[in-house]
Order: C-alpha cells, then structure tokens, then sequence
C-alpha cells in the first residue's frame, strides 16, 4: 500500500504544462463569456427549485399500539415525537455505516509494510463500540414502538453524506492519514450528534433513554480523542 | 498525408486464447493526478468503441440467426475488453470531472478525425459537432467549478481551451435537421467508414453515459444541464448514425468496425505513454485481429465476396492522440455561425423554422446550460482565484 505523500510526475497543475496554459489564457482573455451575468444567478434558480420541492420522505408511523399511543399523546401535547424518530434513524444508520468503515479501516492498516497491531486493537475497539452504539439505538427505537428497520429521512440523508467517506477508505489507493482523516470527520460529526441527540431524548420526555446514551456518547469522546491523536503523531512525526 | 498499409495482414489471437480473470479486469486504475490527460482519453474512447461493438453485433443476432453464436462468442470477449478498459478510471474521478474527460475526448478525437477525413462533407459534419462538443465542456467545466469547486483543468492538463463554442442554447434541433447525407460504399475510402463507426460509437457512449449519471445528481441545474446536453448528444448520434451508407449489409458493417477497432488499438498502442496501459492496447489489437479475422470468414462464406474490397489500401497515418487546438481555433473563428436545413450545412440566418420553433418550445421554462455558466470566464484554480485578485 502506499504510505505517506511523495513527490512525483502530477500533472494537474498550470506549472507542468506553462506553454499550453498559456495559450489556454490567450483564448479566455480573447473568447469572452457568451451568457452575461454570475453565478448568482444559480442561488435564484436553486433557491426556487428548493421551494418547489418534494421532501425526502416521511418518518414511518409507527407500528405497535404502544408507540401509536404514545406518539398520539405526544402529538396531542404539541409535540413532535417524529423529530427525535428521525434522529434515532439516523443515528442508527450513522453507527452501521461506522462499523463497515472501520472494517474497511483495519484492512488498510492490515496491508501496512510494517504491521502496526497497536493501532489495529485500537481501530477494532472503536468498530466494536460503534457496533454498541447500533445497538443500543436500535433498542431505543423500538423501546418507543417504532420499526429500526425504516429508513428515516435523516437515516437516508447521513447515508448520502457517507458516500465520500466510504470511497476514501475503501479506495485500495488511499493511505493510513488520508483514511483518518476521513474517520476525523466521521468522529466529530458522531460527537456531536450523540450530544444533541441525548438533549432531544430529555426534550421529547425520555429520560431513560437520555441516561442510556450517556455511556455512548462518553466513548465517543474517546474515539475523538483517539483519532485525533493518530493522525496528529503520524503527521508530525512525518512533517518533522 | 502519410499513410500505412497492411495492419490487417496479420491473424492476431485467436478467439479461444483471449482469456480474462475477473481480477485483471477490475484491474488497478490510472492515476487521475499523474497520468497524462491523453492516456484518460484512449481509455474512454476505446470504451465507447467495445460498447458499440456489442451493440453492433446485438443488431446483427436479432437478424441473423446463423451468426448468433459467433457473434456472441466474440461480444464476450468485447465484454471483458470494455470492463478491463473502462474500470481503468478510479472512484477520485467525481461523475462531473468525468464528464469533462469525455467531453475532452469529443474534442480532441473529432478535430483530429476531421483533418484525416478525405470527404468533404463528411469533415465538415465532424467541424460542425465538434463545435458543439467545444461548448459543452465550457458549461461543464462552470458548473463543476461553481458546484464542486474544482478546475476543471486539472482534468484536461492544459491540452483543451475553455470558451464558449457554438452556444448551447443553439443546439436543439429539429429531428429533419440531424439527418446527414452517407457515403456511399462503392466509392467512399475505408477511413471515411471507419470515422463513421468510430465517432458514432463515441458519441453513443457520451449520449449513454450523460443519460445514466445525470439524475445522480442532486442539484436541480445540474440534473437539467445534463437533460439538456444528453440530448444534443442523441442528436449527435443521429447526426453522424447518418453518415454511413445503410445499403451496406450487416456483415459489412460488422467488418468496418472491426477494422476500425483495430485501427483504434494500433493508434492507441503506438502513442501510449503508460506502459502498463501500452500492453494492454498491443494484446487488444491482437484480440481486435482476430475478431477481424473471424468476421472476415464470414463475409466470406456468407456474402461469397472478398474481405479485400472492403480493407485492401492503405490507411491515413495512426488517429493523432494531441492537442488540436489551433484547428479548433481555427474552426470556431470560421464556423462558430453554421447552422443545418436539412442535410445541409447554411448559415445563422437561413435555420429552419422548425429548429427554431423546437428550440424556443423547450427553452420556454430556462435553459441551465445558460444559467450556470453565465459570465464564466475560466482562470487557472477556477473562477474564484481570478475574483480574488
């Protein structure tokens, strides 16, 4: 696998090929823009579309008569349970796509010249604990009568937001810091979103529910820390 | 012009020796970063060419049921060939960076067709797309700057300029304006069939690729500039679809294209600068040769006719796989005003109403291509750095 960054034959750049981009200059400066106007003419026609519209989908009612009723008295009280449904699907599915990219991960750091079994029981932990993390919202959603099977809104969104992370790490061509840098933003994203997710709990009247997030999201301060550590030592051992 | 002889004379590999393992196929890709521009170009090209070879031949089995099982025989060794050149392109490509490399290959592959081309008409059939292929990298490369924020010259390494070409909001036509004059197959040179096959095959790819990626996206102007370009490119395959004799059999079409196919892996091995990708073209023209071989034994059993009629005489020197564009320049300063009335080529003021009135009925609601590249001017690292200063 390839390690750190190396200098090389990049040809992306203006630098490489000076004569041809300068000729490609001459044509700009000659051949102007046929269309008048900027690029704000894109935010109106964007702004217009998104008030036209469909949404993504709905939150599913849910299914058993214990979370019927207490959605219906939810709702009766001018509340929304389907809010912190939805943020309990996406959690969900935020947690099961974590465990596949650190599966991905310890394969990468597996293929390493110099086997580094430290940081591989340190990336199995973290698999295992989002793993838990699956779990444990899985059983909260159900615990409220509804189906952990659906795929929320913003289940279905997060995954879409995953896309690029999951191209990262499963690209054969990406190296350890690349790959922990994309696991930095998963990490800091999941940060957050347990803390508002634990305040959402206590807001929609769940204070069980809110107390047993409390463990997950104590270990996801640690896998911050821990990523964050990784790919801070790596850099600056290579930088130095 | 230069010319070369006798790249058929030889058997190449014989069908039951062109094996594949599912691993070299979805093999190691190239490096967007470090690979020359042109290296991208072959590969995309020479996908559009194997993906029109199994369409060809598809055509020909729902008419023919005595070549079924050859045709499917050689289709799936195309199969593998297309797959192995196709997963050549890695997942950094964004389907938008993408679009800007297959819009780089029109230009270039097209200019340099065009200069080949002995036929007078059907060069200027080629300048005419080509110009149109010019201006759709333009508005692609302002919406992947102004959605992605990446130049699109990273892609393109230099080699292509980025202006606005024949306007896109010129470019819809109606069907009766597509339809182009063929050559005939008695007179026309082999390289003018060969073009034919060639720039319609990659253009069907383009037309193909834009139709299944554009609702991948999720920006509304960018699901409708894809729209709007797919189907210029549906016009573009109809446009040059028409320039080959349909008097031709089947069996002769299918010998065309495999000639064309060979002459394709010859140009590409010839001036590859990969050598890993520089193999793989050599073993491709010895599998395109025995293709060409097989269907050779076939025209000759089943039309009873000589294969030399169709390939004997030499052959314009290897496609130019470079920058071409001073022709470019050339051609947008002196055609950027031709228009089609029918199969003919007139200028702005004399286009048919009827191209006129399908234009403005499909434009009545906006035009993205217009509305995201309006005012773009490119600047090396994209519009934002020419702002910036």
């Amino acid at each position: 696998m390839a390690a750190a960054a190396k200098v090389g034959t990049n040809y992306t750049g203006v630098q490489m090929s000076p004569k041809d981009n300068k000729r490609l200059l001459d044509a700009v400066n000659d051949i102007h823009p046929d269309v008048p106007g900027d690029e704000r003419g894109m935010l109106v026609e964007r702004t217009e579309r998104a008030a036209e519209a469909d949404r993504i989908g709905s939150v599913p009612v849910p299914g058993s008569a214990k979370g019927m009723l207490k959605t219906g008295f939810d709702m009766m009280r001018g509340k929304s349970p389907e809010v912190f449904l939805d943020k309990l699907g996406e959690r969900l599915a935020y947690e099961r796509n974590g465990v596949r990219l650190y599966e991905a991960m310890i394969a990468k750091v597996k293929a390493l010249d110099t086997p580094d079994t430290a940081l591989v029981d340190t990336l199995t932990h973290i698999r295992n604990e989002e793993h838990e993390h699956m779990m444990l919202v899985h059983q909260a959603i159900e615990t409220l009568g509804a189906d952990p099977t659906a795929q929320t809104p913003c289940a279905d969104v997060v995954g879409a937001m995953a896309l690029g992370i999951v191209n990262v790490l499963t690209d054969p061509r990406t190296n350890v810091d690349q790959c922990l840098n994309a696991l930095l933003t998963v990490e800091l994203a999941d940060n957050a979103a347990w803390e508002l997710l634990i305040e959402l709990a206590q807001a929609a009247g769940h204070p069980n529910i809110a107390d047993s997030f409390t463990k997950a999201k104590t270990q996801e301060d640690d896998h911050l820390v821990k990523i964050k550590t990784l790919m801070r030592r790596d850099l600056i051992m290579q930088t130095k | 012009m230069e010319t070369i002889s006798g790249i058929f004379d030889n058997k190449g590999t014989p069908l039951e020796k062109q094996k594949f393992t599912w691993k070299e196929m979805a093999g190691k890709p190239i490096s967007k970063l470090d690979d020359d521009a042109f290296t991208r170009v072959r590969i995309i090209l020479m996908n559009g060419v194997e993906t029109d070879a199994l369409r060809l031949k598809h055509g020909i089995a729902r008419f023919n049921k005595e070549l079924r099982l050859p045709l499917a025989e050689i289709r799936r060794v195309e199969q593998h060939q297309a797959t192995m050149v196709n997963w050549l392109i890695g997942a950094d490509h964004s389907p938008l960076e993408t679009t800007v490399a297959y819009e780089q290959v029109a230009i270039e592959v097209t200019a340099a067709v065009a200069q080949n081309e002995p036929d007078r008409y059907q060069a200027q059939t080629y300048r005419f797309g080509l110009l149109e292929d010019f201006d759709h990298l333009y508005r692609y490369a302002a919406m992947l700057d102004r959605l992605e924020g990446k130049d699109a010259n990273n892609i393109l390494q230099g080699y292509t300029d980025l202006v606005p070409g024949r306007p896109i909001s010129e470019h819809h036509r109606h069907p009766e304006n597509d339809i182009r004059d063929n050559y005939e197959k008695g007179t026309a040179a082999l390289i003018t069939k060969i073009h034919a096959a060639l720039i319609t095959g990659a253009e069907y790819q383009t037309h193909d690729y834009y139709q299944n990626i554009g609702p991948l996206f999720a920006d509304p102007l960018a699901r409708q500039l894809y729209a709007e370009i797919a189907s210029v490119e549906e016009q573009h395959v109809t446009q040059y679809g028409s320039l080959s004799d349909p008097s031709e059999s089947h069996i002769e079409k299918w010998l065309v294209h495999e000639a064309m196919e060979v002459y394709m892996y010859a140009s590409c091995a010839e001036q590859e600068s990969n050598p890993r990708i520089k193999a793989m073209w050599e073993r491709f023209l010895d599998y395109e040769l025995g293709h060409l071989n097989v269907a050779c034994e076939w025209f000759k059993k089943i039309e009873g006719r000589d294969p030399a009629e169709i390939l004997a005489g030499p052959l314009p020197k290897m496609v130019e796989f470079k920058s071409q564009r001073d022709f470019v320049r050339q051609v947008l300063a002196a055609e950027v005003n031709l228009r089609t009335a029918g199969p003919a080529y007139v200028d702005k003021a004399k286009e048919p109403q009827s191209s006129l009135d399908y234009r403005n009925h499909l434009a009545s609601q906006g035009l993205a291509s217009d509305i995201v590249s309006a005012g773009y001017q490119w600047a090396p690292g994209g519009e934002l750095m020419r702002k910036a200063s």
